[in-house]
């Protein structure tokens, strides 16, 4: 048993001409074939598409040029990134079959890196949910354990990387769809500070919250990923104008000299198995050197209730869109009103039409104030606190997931159980600051996921703490991979 | 701020049709039920004393992002017809949008 080839040196092998793209492709193009019937972490499988991409990176080595630093590597893209020309569901009914006209700015940065994309990856109907089982066309199954949900929203991502049938993906997160899933299938997963890497071609959500942002095996493959999909984008008003260090050159300075706040508020929901491992790790950053103390804000508490008003009520304004006129879906009656509702009717899945009327209710006459405008008031509090907190401390940790990965339907009839799930990871989101989730072990042969946050644009400091740690704790996910004929 | 009053099944009903959501009587009423739970939850953002606490706009706020006023091409019009459900003379077709003539 192999262990995952870290993308690195892969494009790096490629770029050499010591591997050629073509072979690379078709060894995840196998794996994928092999195992993802089970797990079903793909939409849809790019074949074509990719094999002509590899080719074409085989060829710039060929010709004596440089395909970029993720030369030939295998990526997988959650399916509410726009590819051009091939169907871009965001796992809803009333998007199949559409093709959208432009790619996402990330897409773009790939390609350009040299990156083959290889499939869309299988998430919660519009990013909605925390388990992949609000898609439309069937949940995603956990590698590490079968019966199990991989988290979400962005699980397919998360389970293509724990299963090994690529390296790298992408994936969104609004309240914790990269972080979560990530803890669940045993991989790293990052959400960088609102505005650092463009939303141009994500399909939105909750537009104040979205964020791009990477998957892979280890913490050094995450910040590779990184590097080359953040940076300033005009085509996006929310991306920040301003330099981004590239991480991946500042990854080995160790945790020596920091001091790092275990976050009291978040453990107390968590099941005593995941606080236990969680424990365990802040004892490693410890023996590596980081002073370890306890961190109390107490405001995150409410920042679940903040995020379910404020998130659907984003999400209320921004799925009007879906109206049956332009794109997708049309459930046509006689007149146009009439139409716009058989068309949402039947394209929206229960998740969605939840959250739609959860998010149109809070914006409503009479209820604004009392929800939307009062849990915007706790976002600003909540920042506040965070800010404070990083003045005592460089970064704070946390479980990444109250529990670890449950039973496929043990929350899908309850919604507010489900929005449960997300209780260690909105915080961060509500304030706008990164955070990265790191595998810290096994419990009764599960993963659990280790949070780390820092302050905004610490991005840097975040993957090289989390690069010491990751060293430290010595996870070995190769339980979950799958291989062709194995 | 005083919490609000139970969501009713009338509200759930107005709510959808606002969001031009038809529902079901089943689905009206075990979303009525959902929605109940997870507002009681949401109320205790009332909890905290928010005097003089501004609204959050954006988490990271920027302001007056302008770019010059330039000519620059924009998407294919025949490959965004072509994703639409009806065209009509390059334009979206939708059934009619007014009442008939009297």
């Amino acid at each position: 048993m192999s262990a995952p080839r870290p993308s690195a040196y892969l494009a790096n092998a490629v770029r050499s001409g010591g591997r050629s793209a073509v072979e690379v492709l078709e060894e995840s193009l196998a794996a994928i074939d092999a195992g993802d019937g089970e797990v079903h972490a793909f939409n849809l499988v790019m074949a074509d598409e990719a094999r002509a991409q590899a080719v074409a990176v085989d060829r710039t080595v060929a010709n004596g040029e440089d395909p970029g630093p993720l030369a030939g590597v295998p990526v997988a893209l959650k399916d509410n990134l726009c590819t051009r020309g091939v169907p871009t569901t965001c796992s809803s009914r009333i998007l199949e079959g559409w093709r959208p006209p432009y790619d996402a700015t990330v897409v773009t940065r790939l390609q350009r890196a040299g990156a083959v994309v290889v499939g869309k990856t299988n998430m919660d109907e519009f990013a909605m949910g925390s388990s992949t089982e609000t898609s439309a066309f069937g949940p995603t199954r956990n590698p590490h354990h079968t019966g199990r949900v991989p988290g979400g929203s962005s699980g397919g991502s998360a389970a293509a990387v724990a299963a090994g049938f690529v390296p790298l993906a992408l994936g969104s997160d609004t309240g914790g769809s990269i972080r979560q899933p990530a803890a669940l299938c045993g991989v790293v997963g990052m959400k960088p500070t609102y505005g650092t890497v463009s939303r141009y071609g994500l399909v939105a959500f909750a537009s104040s919250l979205d964020q791009i942002g990477p998957f892979a095996a280890t913490v050094a493959d995450a910040a590779l990923l990184f590097d080359v999909i953040g940076g300033h984008d005009p085509a996006d008003s929310t991306s920040l104008n301003r330099p981004t260090p590239r991480v991946l050159s500042v990854l080995d300075d160790g945790v020596a000299g920091l001091t790092v706040g275990v976050l009291a508020e978040l453990l107390d929901g968590a099941d005593p198995d995941v606080v236990a491992r969680v424990r365990q790790a802040a004892d490693a950053l410890a023996a590596a050197g980081a002073r370890v103390e306890e961190a109390s804000v107490p405001e995150v508490v409410l920042g679940l209730s903040a995020y379910y008003l404020i998130a659907p009520g984003e999400a209320s304004s921004n799925l009007a869109r879906y109206d049956g006129v332009r794109y997708g879906l049309r459930r046509d009656a006689e007149d146009t009103v009439a139409m716009n509702t058989a068309t949402r009717s039947a394209g929206f899945g229960a998740e969605v039409k939840r959250r739609i009327m959860l998010g149109t209710y809070a914006l409503s006459s009479g209820y604004y104030d009392a929800y939307y405008g009062t849990a915007q008031r706790v976002r600003t509090r909540i920042a506040e606190d965070f800010h404070e907190a990083f003045a005592s401390f460089d970064f704070i940790v946390a479980p990444t997931s109250p529990t670890t990965a449950f039973e496929l339907g043990a929350k899908a009839q309850d919604p507010l159980a489900m929005y449960l799930s997300d209780f260690c990871t909105v915080p961060m989101s509500l304030a706008g600051i990164p955070a990265i989730s790191i595998p810290s072990g096994l419990s009764e042969g599960l993963p659990v996921g280790f949070q780390l946050a820092g302050p905004a644009f610490s991005e840097n400091r975040l993957f090289d703490a989390a690069y010491a740690l990751e060293r430290a704790i010595g996870f070995d996910g190769s339980a979950a991979r799958r291989r062709p004929g194995g | 701020m005083t919490t609000p009053e139970r969501i009713t099944r009338a509200d759930v009903a107005h709510v959808a049709n606002l969001a031009r959501l038809e529902l079901t009587d089943e689905e009206l009423d075990l979303f009525t039920g959902q929605l109940a739970q997870v507002l009681e939850h949401a109320a205790d953002v009332a909890s905290l004393d928010l005097a003089g606490v501004k609204p959050t706009a954006h988490a990271m706020a920027v302001t007056n992002v302008l770019r010059p006023d330039e000519v620059r091409p924009c998407l294919d019009r025949d490959e965004v017809l072509g994703q639409a459900p009806s065209v009509e003379d390059h334009r979206f077709r939708v059934p009619r949008i007014l009442g008939e003539a009297p």
